[in-house]
């Protein structure tokens, strides 16, 4: 017999995400009567506020929507305005970028990895007390997360908010010491991947799936970094300026974040996505981590974005030696395209480490915005959260867990989304 | 924690967000080399953003981001009264920061342009110090976590914690960089406080200013320098107001 029972959990300001959610779950006669994922940051109107801003500026400013992946968001917006007033940067500024992602996308992980979930499978409440359990496992997270930070400032100048990256290419090159040092640090730290790997594998993933659909960038011949093709794991293919089609926004009225939905009533970006969308694209030592894990296309369980992300590192480290070996081999002189500023509007489309970033950019003839629109990975996630929150606390009635047990799932369940939430609202 | 055979005690902290892309924040778990040295000098004790133990007997509240909706004034508030030390941190709290590029427009139409007629609250972004009483201000977007560890250092051991007073010039020149007026650019340099080892020139960007005045600009003569080497007016005035950190001057100007 089930027993009967009321609770109602109500957390507010999550802690260990960035940004301010909260979350409510009321349960009445054993039966989940709400579960919502409301978020309650303060907007900050970004896409107003870049308007009038000469194109040189802006990815300035737009990086400055998220601390974390402010990287993301300055080559989204860097992408957009290239396509739209036809820049061709060159070959080199486009490795140099594809790098940065890497360094940023590796930080992030380990961050979030280490920092924000980790705790949760530890019964600790935070990273400080497993400094002193685990001091191993904290000392492998640290150098990865550290290499990231070195890689961006090779590659920008700087780990949060880049100063090198700008329109038509990069305006100072890492040197040739710059980039053995990398190419050392990478080669040293592979064990510390290993070492977190392996500390990671003994973890138990909750058992939890909600089929649901999963969009990525996809562009067929390396795992998705900048541009690309959009795609779903339902089989809907659209390209970069269409991404209006993909997202569908909408307004809720408990969130000042927005939702999306596509073929379905929500849809999830992130490592998970797209893993499950470019499997086939990864590095072998990737593929192998993943076979470790148990891992395989096309997973529905999003507790396994963890994992996902931890996959990824492995793919980045060994992305990453190549390009570093490949820009060791170019002369690095030819690095910026002059460009005249012009009107014009395009998308930019770029895998942020949380998913799929849209900046959408129009400018006029003295190259000013006109007109801007920025949909935010963890704005994707919001709808996906929100009902998987409903079907984890309906499972957990029916497995008899407490009250406890319950809240614990779901803050590990919005945690696994890694979200970004003062980005999401920017 | 012992110095010179003196025993020092950790300074108890909590850190705290408001308007803000949090990436301040993330500077405190950043330069891994020295975390754990940077850890021994302070006793977390309220910090959301890694950690769901929340503490009210901090000593230094760290302050991230602009005011821009009333429920955050009296977080704010709570906590001015439970801090000994408040200390804004970032160019948000300091300034306003890139936030306050929302003021030159009126809130009711930044709502209708993004939340297209939903009633979202919002109102133009305010520093912290128009709100509390700032202790300390530690400028970046985002804060030098170098400069984060020195003024760390300075109150765990209850010695001066002072900015540098002169502009970014300085740093930059330590540097041996080409100034960026003579690649044809107007560099906020001459007229910015130092403090950030002059990262955005040495990456061969301009200084758009983040960290706000030095002391004792000479601000007329910085307008000049951009006249004398005809570079547009208006890209100085997009670059001056970019974090809000030369209000008093721009206003001065017109």
């Amino acid at each position: 017999m089930t027993r009967k029972i009321d609770f109602d959990i109500d957390l507010h300001h999550l802690a260990r995400v960035e940004g301010h959610g909260n979350i409510h779950i009321s349960v009445r006669d054993g039966r989940l009567a709400e579960a919502t994922w409301a978020v309650v940051e303060t907007p900050r109107f970004f896409e107003a506020i870049v308007k009038g801003m000469s194109a040189e500026r802006v990815p300035f400013l737009t990086s400055r929507i998220c601390g974390i992946c402010s990287i993301s968001h300055f080559l989204t917006s860097i992408r957009a305005l290239e396509r739209a007033m036809e820049i061709e940067p060159p070959e080199d500024a486009r490795l140099i970028r594809l790098l940065a992602m890497h360094g940023e996308t590796l930080q992030s992980h380990a961050l979030h990895l280490f920092f924000l979930a980790a705790p949760d499978f530890l019964d600790a409440p935070s990273v400080l007390p497993i400094m002193q359990s685990h001091p191993d496992i904290v000392r492998a997270g640290l150098l990865l997360k550290e290499l990231g930070n070195e890689i961006s400032i090779t590659t920008t100048g700087r780990a949060t908010h880049p100063v090198s990256l700008v329109l038509g290419g990069i305006s100072k090159a890492p040197s040739k010491e710059q980039l053995l040092r990398l190419q050392s640090m990478i080669a040293e730290r592979l064990p510390a991947l290993e070492e977190a790997s392996e500390f990671f594998g003994t973890l138990s993933m909750p058992d939890f799936v909600r089929e649901t659909e999963f969009i990525s960038l996809r562009n067929g011949s390396t795992y998705p970094s900048i541009g690309g093709q959009l795609v779903s794991t339902d089989g809907v293919v659209r390209e970069e300026d269409e991404y209006l089609q993909m997202t569908n926004e909408y307004l809720v009225e408990f969130s000042t974040s927005k939702f999306t939905k596509l073929s379905r009533q929500s849809s999830a970006a992130g490592a998970l996505a797209r893993f499950n969308n470019n499997f086939d694209l990864l590095h072998p030592r990737a593929k192998a981590a993943a076979a470790a894990f148990g891992l395989e296309p096309a997973c529905h369980n999003p507790f396994m974005n963890n994992i996902a992300q931890l996959v990824e590192c492995h793919h980045i480290m060994e992305d990453a030696a190549m390009l570093v070996d490949r820009l060791l081999d170019a002369d690095l002189r030819d690095i910026r395209t002059p460009y005249k500023p012009k009107a014009g509007k395009a998308t930019g489309a770029v895998e942020a480490p949380r998913g799929i970033l849209y900046h959408h950019l129009e400018t006029d003839e003295a190259g000013k915005v006109v007109k801007a629109d920025c949909i935010i990975p963890t704005t994707q996630n919001n709808a996906n959260i929100h009902h998987d929150l409903h079907a984890l606390v309906e499972q957990a009635l029916q497995e008899g867990r407490t009250e406890q047990e319950a809240e614990k799932l779901c803050v590990m369940l919005v945690r696994s989304y890694d979200p970004c939430i003062s980005c999401s609202v920017h | 924690m012992n110095h010179l055979g003196f025993e020092l005690t950790r300074v108890l902290i909590g850190s705290f967000d408001f308007t803000c892309c949090e990436g301040c924040q993330l500077q405190l778990a950043n330069k891994e080399a020295t975390l754990p040295e940077f850890l021994a000098l302070v006793d977390i004790r309220n910090f959301r953003e890694i950690s769901s133990e929340r503490l009210d007997d901090y000593d230094i509240a760290l302050v991230e981001g602009s005011i821009t909706r009333s429920d955050e004034i009296e977080r704010l508030k709570a906590i001015r009264a439970r801090a000994k030390v408040l200390v804004a941190f970032g160019t948000c709290a300091c300034f306003g920061g890139v936030n306050s590029l929302k003021n030159r427009i009126p809130q009711e139409e930044l709502v209708r342009e993004v939340y297209d007629g939903k009633v979202i609250e919002t109102m133009p972004s305010m520093r912290i110090g128009d709100i509390v009483q700032v202790d300390l201000s530690i400028p970046g977007c985002p804060v030098s976590k170098d400069e984060v560890e020195r003024i760390m250092v300075g109150l765990v051991t209850r010695s001066a914690a002072t900015l540098p007073k002169y502009p970014v010039c300085v740093e930059c020149k330590q540097q041996l960089n080409t100034c960026l007026f003579d690649l044809g650019e107007i560099c906020l340099g001459p007229i910015t406080r130092a403090g950030c080892d002059a990262v955005c020139p040495t990456g061969k960007t301009a200084c758009l200013g983040c960290r706000g005045p030095a002391e004792d600009i000479n601000y007329p003569s910085f307008v000049q320098l951009v006249k004398d080497k005809e570079l547009s007016a208006a890209d100085m005035r997009e670059k001056l107001s970019l974090y809000n950190g030369f209000g008093g001057y721009l206003d001065q100007e017109n």
